[in-house]
């Protein structure tokens, strides 16, 4: 799960990681009234207005209808900061991270401006190969680490965390010397480290980045900007996080699966698939491509489910209007084939069929599954095998 | 021959008043898996499946009196990290974690208890190990599997028993399959497996199935370039799957350009595995491979 940057800078500041002063704002009145605050706080004119949107390169992107404007704008004084949120709310922005239909924008956040003497990198996430967290930095701030990483790799310096102990102080040390800090910003980087990493294990989170981390004129060592993604597996013990959640940034149909617990990705192809188990999905999805078709989405209806789910799943997978077949694989271990087919069939009854669909059974209650699917009297093509059933739906979507 | 489990590993099945693993431990039963213990805190002395398989409130009770020497986790995701930290206070040597939608976090401790004591884990969010006609430990259907030669390693559950389908149909058959699971953290890995599988003189060919996120195949790759000479057939799921998202299971997941299925696709044929361009035709690859 992915939250805001405003979101993010609350979750942290409350964790005791320093940040600039700074509000959100829903509509350019709001915008005004914070950045009122912000300079009577810190007596400096300059404020931030910065576009809330579940994408980066804000900095560096446009507004559709408004060409010579970015995600992120430099403004003196509140009334500016007013006239600036005016033409970016309910405007689209495109970043290289929204795709060229880009995001609108709902959502301000209105930061203090900040005196810059350096710009560096921290992030954090697990690194699957030790089967641990770390705790990764670097001098070259504002930078996508990803290149950072594939063009100068000695640039990155990087602290494993060991789940008994957690930051030990000399690692934040380490870290701090090895971005060549001294005198107040090393004083401060060090509970900035370690405040990081305790808000990392306390909130769950699958990715933390701080891009840019800076250090100010006056040596403070403040995020700047800041990503943090959940591990959704976690989300149940923290609903403060999951009350987060922006209904805007999200699929609906993503939103519906997940509130009937199925494992939905909406693609752009045509062919619909149902398919039991994610590595069987995803190979079902590779499969249609193999043969030159395009799926429309990644479904696992999982291994416990019902006739009921599988209905719902069915519904969301006809409910797009680019689905020109559909596909159903299932290989039934825990899954019964014959409650697949109840399913199928139930929703097909309820909802319809407008499009060819194409199933293909096997494993337990085969038999009965393929009966009853032949006894529906449904327009339903069975196919012996995934290859075979894969070549019919690409057929049939044609 | 066989790896990890065989007639006799002896199952204690954690979680095993809960309706799946009830379940799961009746079809163990049934397939001739010599299911000897369950756990279920607070429910010892009492017996489940018809007075069969006595219930005990902790596993080293269950250990102590009756020998388990395996033991499968079916406990909901926020208790199976402790259930898995039971099992390995416990010395039991394998410990099969079916558990799916288990916090990272509380899997990067696992891993951590684990270090330098004697259990393996395999999982968790996998489907299990099963030895053909010998023991069935998990959620797999017992029946499309066949005793044979061909031992195979998956991340992905249904994924695998197509590939055993497949390899039962044409009278290959398996050694041992084993579920490494889908999550980015797990205890056991495909170098792990392939090891086993390599030294196990009645296993002839290995199939492993991969799919995207992490550099689990990447490493299996290098492992079977330098000591593998038995065939091995390789498919990776998720080719077509859209960076930085989760493609259901939680390791599944393309980030920063990292873990997609081209470059884990060329790790293995650089290695010299034989791809199947397919998952139907993982068993005919297979086949051909064997001469």
């Amino acid at each position: 799960m992915k939250i805001h940057e405003y979101q993010a800078k609350d979750l942290l500041a409350a964790r005791g990681v320093a940040v600039p002063k700074s509000k959100v704002a829903f509509s350019p009145v709001e915008a005004r009234a914070a950045a009122e605050e912000i300079i009577e706080a810190t007596g400096n004119e300059v404020v931030v207005v910065k576009a809330q949107i579940h994408a980066g390169g804000r900095g560096k992107g446009r507004f559709k209808e408004d060409p010579e404007l970015g995600g992120v704008k430099v403004v003196k004084g509140a009334e500016e900061a007013e006239a600036i949120a005016k033409r970016m709310l309910g405007k689209t922005l495109v970043t290289v991270q929204t795709g060229p239909e880009g995001k609108v924008v709902k959502r301000l956040l209105v930061e203090q401006g900040v005196d810059i003497d350096r710009e560096l990198y921290l992030g954090m996430t697990l690194d699957r190969a030790i089967g641990r967290n770390v705790l990764m930095a670097s001098t070259e701030g504002g930078m996508e680490i990803e290149e950072v990483a594939a063009k100068t790799p000695e640039k990155i310096l990087k602290e494993a965390i060991d789940p008994a102990v957690g930051l030990v102080p000399f690692q934040g040390r380490k870290v701090a010397f090895g971005l060549g800090l001294s005198g107040t910003a090393y004083k401060k980087m060090l509970p900035f480290l370690s405040a990081l990493v305790r808000a990392y294990e306390d909130l769950d989170c699958s990715l933390l980045e701080i891009n840019p981390l800076v250090v100010t004129k006056q040596g403070e060592v403040l995020a700047l900007d800041a990503k943090a993604n959940f591990d959704d597996n976690a989300l149940y013990r923290h609903k403060d996080v999951e009350d987060l959640r922006d209904p805007d940034e999200e699929n609906a149909a993503e939103l519906e699966a997940k509130s009937w617990d199925l494992s939905y990705v909406d693609l752009d192809g045509n062919i619909g698939c149902m398919v039991n188990g994610a590595g069987l999905a995803m190979a079902t999805m590779d499969i249609i491509q193999y043969f030159g078709g395009k799926p429309a989405n990644f479904l696992d209806v999982g291994g416990g489910a019902n006739a009921e789910k599988v209905a719902a799943a069915f519904k969301i997978i006809t409910r797009d209007p680019n689905v020109k077949a559909i596909l159903v694989n299932i290989f039934g271990g825990i899954m019964r084939c014959d409650v697949i087919a109840e399913g199928v069939i139930n929703a097909v009854k309820e909802v319809g069929l407008s499009v060819p669909l194409v199933v293909r059974l096997e494993g337990t209650n085969v038999a009965q599954g393929k009966k009853m699917l032949e006894e529906s009297g449904l327009p339903i093509t069975t196919a012996a095998s995934l290859k075979e059933a894969a070549q019919r739906a690409v057929e049939l979507a044609k | 021959m066989s790896i990890l489990v065989d007639k006799n590993t002896r199952l204690l099945v954690q979680g095993i008043t809960g309706k799946t693993g009830l379940f799961h431990a009746e079809k163990s039963l049934e397939y001739g898996t010599q299911v000897v213990a369950g756990v279920t805190p607070g429910k010892g002395g009492q017996t489940v499946l018809d007075g069969r398989v006595p219930v005990f409130d902790t596993v080293a009770d269950a250990v102590a009196k009756t020998g388990a020497n395996a033991s499968v986790i079916f406990v909901p995701p926020p208790f199976a990290a402790d259930a898995i930290m039971e099992a390995a206070d416990a010395e039991i040597p394998l410990i099969v974690a079916v558990t799916e939608g288990i916090p990272v976090a509380d899997m990067i401790k696992v891993k951590r208890y684990l270090d330098g004591r004697p259990s393996r884990l395999i999982g968790p969010n996998c489907p299990g190990v099963i030895t053909p006609d010998q023991c069935r430990i998990g959620i797999m259907p017992g029946y499309i599997h066949k005793p044979g030669r061909i031992g195979v390693v998956s991340r992905s559950g249904t994924l695998t028993y197509e590939a055993v389908f497949q390899l039962s149909e044409l009278g290959l058959g398996q050694t041992t399959a084993v579920g490494i699971g889908g999550d980015p953290v797990n205890g056991t890995d495909f170098v792990d497996v392939l090891r086993m599988f390599n030294e196990d003189p009645a296993t002839e060919g290995i199939v492993m199935i991969g799919e995207i996120g992490g550099s689990a195949e990447e490493a299996g790759a290098a492992y079977i370039q330098a000591e593998v000479e038995k065939p091995v057939v390789g498919f990776i799921a998720g080719t077509t799957a859209p960076p930085g998202k989760r493609m259901g299971h939680a390791g599944a997941i393309i980030s920063g350009g990292k873990g997609t299925a081209e470059a884990k696709l060329a790790a293995l044929r650089e290695a010299g595995v034989h791809i199947a361009d397919t998952p139907s035709d993982i068993g005919e690859t297979m086949a051909r491979a064997l001469g």
